[in-house]
């Protein structure tokens, strides 16, 4: 009963979501009032529905409904309660059931937060987000419904890939999901801009906050999703540019680019055409993402279903959402003008030129996913593109793009002085160059200009991003005084880019000076690495409660004295699944890391896998520190005072508009 | 309409025919080196009595379907359905268990039903090997004389039948 | 500056941008980009001699050697060819006797393959028993060795 109760809900969802986005679209246009008004109460309905089905194959989850298949595939009954309610967006049905719920909580809280927007203007963009959401229950009604019965329902379900059984993927899905569609947000408010007719820079303000929050949840989605393939895959890799992982990749550079073309619009009015189009790019880049992910066209560990109706169908989807929108955008685009002018030395150039770096990084990533594809349709033969094509292209691309972002944070909007610029700036730019040399010299074991190169770019980064900090102060008042004046915004950027300083010196040091080696040693054996001891006490069997296992002793000397004991596993789940737990010790500026290989002879000899990794932690820390910077742009209140009187004057027109 | 406004939905056009194209493409569908071969000979116990056997001798004569399957492996359980299906217009199938606990099987086939004219039990991959069988499911078409027609690695389905499997069935009988 | 000479500024420097951005893609495609092979091809010749492939298909059973030492030698075949191989390292979790892997490295003066890289196969939908590779990162099923 509660199944098909599910099954009703999302149907009366796809209907409430179908009025949700023909009477305001169709009220805005020819200006009726009362259609228009239905945008909100429509919106809510359908997260009301949405949410009843979603809680409705939650429940079947919990009580072991296995007379749905979707349940019986994903779960058993000696499952903890955790995975149970993690496994609703396990796999492709549920996943797919949990973008619309995510959409639908967006589309909500836009009906909920946009007060100071017009109604008319928010009509437009409940009832876009409106199409996307039938795009989408469509999909699932049609090609993958989750409440779908088994006629002999089986005692027992399936059990949940062990992989999937962690707590670190249980929340890496959300987290995504509330980012890529998050940017539906701003892809909406771009449509409705456009369809409104003004193009102004009214819509970059509205849907700033949408796309900053947005972009958080990106950010930290990804950087958890990196984390878990580091610990749980015992491959001591963090980003394998696998075509899943890109597909959440490049929606977030095309975000971070429109992060900042919509500041530029909204500050300057300069860029408008550009920033509608980023904000098609990046929704679109999500679709396409889904797309890649679910269709099967590129299959790689994270694509769980391969079917090609459902491949045609989001192929259609995607054609009727970005086609659609990109023509409108060739017809509306052209009546912009911007009127906006700009030095060639100027804060907005260096946008522009930031702007274009990560949609060219964008680019080059999606034909690298894309480009076995494109050879196979072309008859070319079955290639793969590894990791050395995206390292080779994203780094040397990363470089200026780092130049960039602490240029850009010295310049002045309008128009700078180069002359002037270089006077306040060449202390920071020689001391980035004297540190990023010096520091590998002094602390690193081998010297490398890569480790130069990375550390005096984060230090160039950081210090820029404080000059503007400092700056301030300068102007006679006190340093405290100041900070107490700076808009969160500004922290925002502060904390972003000092996020991106750590990232660089995480990712450069990592890949760089880490070591890893497979040896062969036998118990009380030890092996020198990085500067540690490893040594090996044997391996011992042990019974987990659904796997056999082997466990490791490892302990770890530096120079003579004992650091810390890793226990890497080996285990056989009852379904034959081998998996490895790797021994990790974490620290902030090194993780050591240990993991079982096979035994080796009658002799206890075992292959270890050993890795130093240094700075590794500094990757996700710079993506925290990034995801906290984003969040405290989104909080500014300057969006809060805007929006008021923002309010006020909608108000005034409003009583204008009636004498 | 200033041109290069028109410039991103060109390359999205192009983005989308690839796409289409590689859609059309079954990233699985590389051709057997066994097609249009003899199929290669195999006995093994049989699920239900162990002293009896399961053997492609006893099969000759007739066009008839060999499946690949696992209890272990959730596209067997969706493809299950319609092998009953095939088991109702008459197709006759022999059914290996691959790698697999006989208790978890037998289980199966009495919830689900037994579509199988007989099930040969292979634990150790010994038949599977010279089949050329990465992954199940896993469903080979052998004619009268003994030669392997057709393959498909995944689930059947009642598109697939209609489309391919009973058109060469009608054909291989008729021959 | 006159309006004309910065709209001049603006496109060399794009210009100069995108030049830099394609000649570092095709650099990096021409470079990185790794065949795939089956040993029937391997067989014919077909694969490079002197440049990094993939290799493809079934772990032949019982010839899997482990020794003393990390090196370990398989044979893989695709029922028509076999290629030997050998590997000094970790084989991944789902590294198994009858399922399929894929291998990339290069072919030795002896005919023997040196992997350097060793990946088995997984593909979701048609699924091996061992059900989540997590080690086989992307592209199996274009590469794939079925």
């Amino acid at each position: 009963m509660i199944p098909e109760i599910g099954h009703i809900a999302l149907i009366l969802a796809l209907c409430m979501s179908l009025a949700q986005s023909f009477f305001p679209l169709v009220g805005a246009h020819k200006g009726i009032p009362s259609w228009v008004a239905l945008a909100k109460p429509a919106a809510r309905a359908n997260l009301l529905f949405v949410l009843v089905a979603y809680g409705c194959l939650t429940y079947s989850f919990l009580v072991h409904d296995f007379s749905v298949a979707y349940v019986a595939q994903n779960s058993n009954t000696k499952l903890p309660t955790l995975y149970q309610i993690s496994g609703v967006w396990g796999a492709h049905e549920g996943s797919l059931l949990f973008w619309a719920l995510t959409l639908s909580v967006w589309t909500a809280a836009v009906s909920f937060f946009s007060r100071s927007v017009p109604d008319v203007m928010v009509a437009r963009v409940l009832g876009v987000m409106g199409l996307v959401t039938v795009g989408f229950l469509l999909f699932m009604l049609l090609t993958s419904n989750p409440f779908d019965r088994l006629l002999n329902p089986p005692m027992e379900g399936r059990e949940l890939n062990p992989l999937l059984q962690d707590p670190g993927l249980a929340i890496h899905p959300p987290m995504l999901y509330m980012g890529y569609v998050g940017f539906s947000v701003a892809f909406a408010f771009a449509i409705a801009a456009m369809l409104g007719g003004r193009l102004d820079a009214a819509w970059a303000r509205w849907s700033r906050p949408w796309t900053n929050v947005a972009w958080v949840f990106l950010t930290l989605g990804i950087a958890l999703g990196s984390w878990w393939a580091y610990y749980e895959l015992g491959w001591g890799g963090w980003w394998f540019w696998d075509p899943v992982e890109n597909a959440s990749f490049m929606p977030w550079i095309v975000g971070t680019a429109l992060m900042h073309s919509l500041a530029v619009t909204e500050k300057r009015g300069a860029f408008k055409a550009w920033t509608v189009l980023l904000a098609i790019f990046a929704f679109s880049l999500s679709l396409l993402g889904t797309f890649l992910v679910r269709s099967g066209v590129l299959t790689s560990v994270h694509a769980f279903a391969t079917d090609p109706a459902r491949g045609v169908f989001i192929l259609m989807f995607l054609g009727v959402v970005i086609g659609g929108s990109l023509m409108l955008y060739s017809w509306r685009a052209n009546q912009i003008k911007s009127t906006v002018k700009f030095d060639l030395v100027s804060r907005e150039t260096a946008l522009l030129m930031n702007n274009v770096i990560l949609v060219v990084t964008a680019c080059s990533i999606l034909l690298g996913t894309l480009y076995p594809l494109l050879l196979d349709a072309l008859g070319a033969g079955k290639i793969s593109v590894g990791p050395p094509y995206f390292n080779s292209v994203f780094v040397p691309l990363t470089v200026p793009l780092a130049i960039l972002v602490g240029v850009g944070a010295l310049m002045r909007w309008k128009q700078d002085d180069a002359a002037l610029l270089f006077k306040k700036v060449w202390i920071y730019l020689v001391v980035s160059i004297v540190l990023g040399l010096l520091l590998p010299a002094v602390f690193a074991p081998t010297y490398s200009f890569g480790a130069a190169l990375g550390v005096g770019l984060a230090i160039w980064v950081l210090l820029t991003s404080f000059n503007w900090l400092l700056d301030r102060a300068s102007g006679g008042r006190g340093l405290l005084q100041v900070i107490r004046n700076t808009p969160r915004g500004a922290w925002g950027m502060l904390c972003g880019h000092s996020g991106v300083a750590i990232f660089i010196i995480g990712v450069s040091l990592t890949s760089i000076y880490s070591v890893e080696k497979d040896v062969r040693v036998e118990a009380g054996q030890s092996y020198n690495l990085g500067g540690y001891d490893f040594l090996f006490h044997g391996v011992e069997n042990f019974r987990g409660p659904n796997y056999q296992g082997a466990r490791g002793t490892i302990e770890i000397f530096k120079d003579g004295e004992p650091v810390t004991t890793v226990y890497p596993e080996k285990r056989n789940y009852t379904t034959g699944m081998p998996m490895t737990e790797a021994g990790i010790d974490a620290g902030l500026t090194r993780d050591l890391f240990v993991a079982l290989g096979e035994p080796l002879g009658d002799s206890g000899a075992w292959a270890l896998r050993l890795y130093h990794k240094p700075f590794i932690r500094w990757i996700w820390l710079g993506g925290i520190f990034m995801a906290l910077g984003g969040l405290l742009a989104a909080s500014d209140q300057r969006y809060f005072r805007l929006a008021r009187k923002a309010r006020l004057a909608a108000a005034d027109q409003v009583t204008a508009g009636a004498a | 309409m200033k041109a290069r406004y028109l410039v991103p939905l060109g390359i999205f056009i192009v983005l989308v025919v690839f796409l289409g194209i590689g859609l059309t493409l079954n990233p699985r569908d590389v051709p057997s080196v066994l097609i249009n071969k003899k199929a290669p000979e195999f006995s093994l116990p049989d699920l239900f009595d162990e002293n009896r056997v399961v053997s492609s001798e006893s099969m000759k004569g007739k066009v008839w379907l060999l499946n690949v399957w696992g209890t272990w492996c959730p596209e067997c359980w969706r493809e299950h359905g319609f092998l009953m299906y095939l088991k109702g217009e008459g197709v006759p199938i022999v059914g290996i268990d691959w790698r697999d606990e006989s208790a978890e099987a037998k289980k199966m086939l009495a919830q689900e039903g037994n579509p199988f004219l007989a099930v040969g039990v292979d634990p150790e991959s010994k038949a599977i090997m010279d089949w050329g069988v990465y992954g199940a499911p896993e469903t080979f078409l052998i004619d009268k004389e003994g030669f392997i027609r057709w393959k498909y690695a995944g689930g059947l389905n009642a598109e697939l039948w209609r489309t391919e499997l009973k058109p060469l069935m009608d054909q291989l009988e008729g021959s | 500056m006159k309006a004309r000479h910065k709209r001049l500024g603006f496109v060399l420097a794009g210009l100069v941008g995108l030049g830099l951005a394609t000649w570092l893609v095709m650099n990096a495609l021409e470079n990185n980009l790794s065949y795939f092979f089956s040993p029937t091809e391997v067989a014919g010749n077909k694969a490079p001699k002197d440049h990094v492939f993939r290799l493809g298909g079934l772990v032949q059973p019982g010839s899997l050697q482990r020794g003393q030492e990390l090196t370990i030698r398989f044979t893989v075949t695709d029922n028509a060819h076999n290629v030997n191989v050998a590997y000094t390292g970790i084989l991944p979790d789902l590294f198994q006797e009858g399922q399929g892997v894929i291998a990339q490295g290069r072919m030795g003066a002896d005919g023997v393959f040196v992997a350097d890289e060793v990946l088995a196969k997984h593909d979701e939908n048609y699924m091996p028993p061992e059900v989540a590779d997590a080690l086989q990162k992307s592209h199996n099923a274009a590469t794939g060795a079925n």
